[in-house]
């Protein structure tokens, strides 16, 4: 055990291990310190100081966030000095801050907005600078809206660029009053190596960092009587959502989500799973495929492992930082994707609809995905496949507009036809879960038994290790793929992009050999996305993976081959996994872009 | 390559490739180019295996490397406090009529380059301004021009 610190925080006496900050002792007293810069999945960086305290006999305020605790300090967090130094701090931050608040898109969801109302901040003392500062704003990214104006240079988005995702897009430029967030040059964001992945949005105390919002063209969208709404819905945002309408996280809040969407005004609520399901049959193809071709055709060009697909961030930063494994990527389209062909063609041709009066929504907890929906490569369908995605958070601003109560809703069922799934496709929505999905199937398919782990639940490609390894042992295989015979099949899950270039960089240079690699952009997969309420801390994402796996162990399909609606699209439209007509609407291959 | 891969290709074999060296290969670039262009930035990330944007934020940091294209030779005229109540201003009029460029700006001949600057340590001969690196102090208007003149015919 490490030692233990004694010392007293505004007078009551706490013990805390070596090592805790002051602002983490005053935690376990249940004393509230304010902080803006301070993010629990970043390093400290006490750059903000609103989270100054007083150290008795010391003559200045120290930040607490960086600060740790010393046997016998003793800490005031409410004096006089503190009350007035944090209240210039925000005063001062405000004078170079565009506070237009009633106009701001994070108004009512804005750390700084909070502290200037908890310090009833009125006239101010300081000059306004806002008029003299010349800031931009940068729209140029379907994903990302970056506004200098909101910005406090608290650099959360700098740090979770740098430290989370090994991107860093986004960098501190000049110095003192010049100083800014930028990207390279201060190029519009859409030009710069940024994936859109959005933890950056997710992480902005304020205004600065926000995602393009389609709401009113989705409003548009539904008022239009000449126009078939659909909607489809990923599987994190499921497990989120409550968040934002009165729940604690880890609530699964299905049924009331589908009901809400209905009520907006939608044609078809639709569940992406059901193509997650689909994805998981054209993947794991994919992958006995190549597996063959190796092993049994000695085909040198095929690329192993193989890697996932369905991670928009993770797609656009192999483009920019890998373009040499692009052929290990799985040729197919991600779940949003192959949806949004399927309802244009299939959906459109079953229910007698022209395509060109579809309009298709997808809900994801992803901002990545706003961009890979205006792809170039998503238009198979003739149309682009889908037309507008919004993030969990957008979902709920229009449930609230509707005059929605949302915690009283009764539960609803997803329409029939493509809003069918199994618990495999729930559990994409979690690190590891496109692993375990596409092992419950491809174990099956090749050895005619389940995957050998209590209740379907493959333990080891799940939890919250940056990056994880499990193998497989296959035996007893049918007889079509006896060449799989006694193999043993390497997987490797990585998520946040920062664990994703670990794992590629030693793949790149042949430290470490798989069949197979599930990569995911955000830290805790899909659950942890861009586009998913804010905050989102450790212990919330551990939450929406608990609700993520309570989801897929409720539901009675738990793998993707018995989906009765896979079969059916087997048998009615598509005939065969990596058939023709799959190519066609269900397949692609991005292209290299530049590092820099 | 290009020339700038090649200068800074030849710069990282110099000083290593670990982030430490990006400060002495900037200020290499800086001696021979006098300012660092998008081009040689990018060429510097490469090598070193850096985001363009933090090796951008790094050079943007620093007055004396410039991330735009710079004159052949950069005035840099004292805006600190003393050089200030010593007559800054009459100084950047003397300046700006004789160039006939503002602030920030650069003649159309690429010759100068005019910025202000934070304090050069030289407030007991204030006012003080550098061209490239030659120091120039105790400036009126009238030794301003004459100086600046002299340039011109170099």
């Amino acid at each position: 055990m490490s030692k233990m610190i004694n010392l007293t925080i505004n007078n009551m006496p706490v013990s805390v291990e070596e090592g805790t900050t002051i602002l983490e002792a005053a935690k376990k007293l249940s004393i509230s310190i304010p902080t803006l810069c301070y993010h629990e999945d970043l390093c400290v960086a006490g750059n903000c100081r609103v989270c100054v305290v007083e150290l008795v006999g010391m003559r200045t305020l120290q930040a607490s966030c960086a600060v740790p605790a010393r046997d016998n300090m003793q800490i005031l967090t409410n004096s006089m000095k503190v009350r007035q130094a944090r209240r210039h701090i925000i005063e001062l931050l405000l004078s170079e801050h565009n506070a237009d608040c009633t106009k701001c898109y994070k108004n009512g969801n804005c750390e700084l907005q909070e502290l200037s109302n908890e310090y009833r901040i009125g006239n101010r003392l300081f000059a306004d600078l806002v008029t003299e500062k010349n800031y931009t704003i940068d729209q140029s990214s379907p994903s990302i809206m970056k506004d200098d104006s909101k910005c406090i240079r608290c650099q959360r988005c700098v740090r979770t660029c740098s430290e989370l995702q090994a991107v860093s897009a986004l960098a501190v430029s000049g110095k003192g009053n010049h100083m800014k967030i930028s990207s390279f040059y201060d190029h519009p964001m859409h030009e710069v190596v940024c994936t859109n992945c959005g933890q950056c949005i997710n992480r902005c105390p304020t205004g600065a960092l926000i995602e393009r919002n389609y709401i009113d063209e989705v409003w548009e969208a539904i008022y239009n009587p000449n126009k078939h709404v659909v909607v489809q819905t990923a599987p994190a945002v499921r497990v989120a959502l409550g968040e934002e309408l009165g729940y604690d996280p880890g609530e699964r809040v299905t049924g009331k989500m589908v009901a809400a969407l209905r009520r907006l005004g939608f044609d078809s609520v639709l569940d992406t799973d059901f193509t997650a399901d689909l994805t998981i049959m054209e993947e794991g193809t994919e992958l006995l495929t190549r597996l063959k071709k190796a092993l049994v055709d000695g085909d040198t060009s095929v690329s192993l492992p193989m890697f996932t697909s369905c991670s928009p961030g993770w797609i656009k930063f192999i483009e920019h930082m890998f373009p040499e494994l692009l052929p290990n990527l799985s040729t197919c389209k991600s779940p949003q994707q192959m949806f949004g062909t399927l309802a244009k063609t299939y959906y459109a041709q079953r229910k007698n609809i022209d395509p060109k009066d579809m309009v298709s929504i997808s809900i994801m907890p992803c901002t990545a995905k706003k961009f890979e929906s205006v792809r170039p490569e998503m238009r198979d369908s003739g149309f682009q496949d889908v037309d507008y995605v919004l993030t969990t958070r957008e979902l709920a601003i229009m449930i609230k507009q509707a005059g929605i109560n949302f915690m009283q809703l009764e539960d609803d069922k997803y329409d029939r036809f493509m809003g069918d799934s199994s618990g495999a496709a729930v559990i994409f929505g979690a690190t590891g879960g496109v692993m375990e999905a596409a092992l419950r199937t491809a174990y099956e398919l090749v050895t005619g038994r389940e995957v050998p782990f209590a209740n379907l639940n493959i333990t080891p490609v799940r939890g919250m290790e940056g990056v994880k390894e499990a193998s497989i042992k296959i035996e007893n295989v049918k007889a079509d793929w006896s060449f799989l015979e006694g193999a043993e099949l390497k997987v490797a899950i990585a998520h946040g992009l920062t664990n994703a270039k670990k794992l590629m960089t030693a793949i790149r240079d042949g430290k470490a050999s798989y069949h197979f690699v599930e990569v995911m952009a955000c830290p805790g997969g899909c659950l942890g996305g861009g586009g998913q309420p804010i905050p989102t801390s450790p212990e919330i994402r551990k939450k929406r993976t608990e609700a993520i796996y309570a989801e897929d162990e409720g539901l009675p399909i738990r793998k993707s081959h018995e989906n009765p609606e896979v079969a059916a699209i087997y048998a009615d439209f598509l005939s065969e996994p990596l058939g023709h007509k799959s190519h066609e609407l269900l397949h692609t291959h991005y292209k290299a872009r530049k590092r820099y | 390559m290009s020339n700038s891969e090649i200068l800074v290709k030849e710069l990282a074999d110099k000083y290593g490739r670990n982030r430490e060296s990006l400060m002495p290969i900037l200020q290499d670039v800086i001696e021979v180019r006098r300012y660092v262009t998008d081009e040689v930035l990018v060429s510097v990330a490469k090598e070193l295996d850096l985001s363009a944007a933090e090796v951008f934020g790094t050079a943007s940091f620093y007055s004396f490397i410039d991330t735009k294209e710079v004159g052949k030779y950069v005035i840099r005229l004292c805006k600190t406090i003393v050089c200030d109540m010593k007559g800054k201003d009459a100084i950047i009029g003397a300046l700006e009529s004789t160039l006939r460029i503002k602030v920030g700006q650069t003649t159309p001949d690429k010759k100068f380059t005019l910025f202000t600057t934070n304090c050069l340590g030289w407030c007991h001969k204030g006012p003080a301004m550098l061209i490239n690196d030659e120091v120039y102090t105790e400036l009126t208007p009238g030794k301003a021009i004459e100086i600046i003149e002299n340039y011109m015919h170099k």
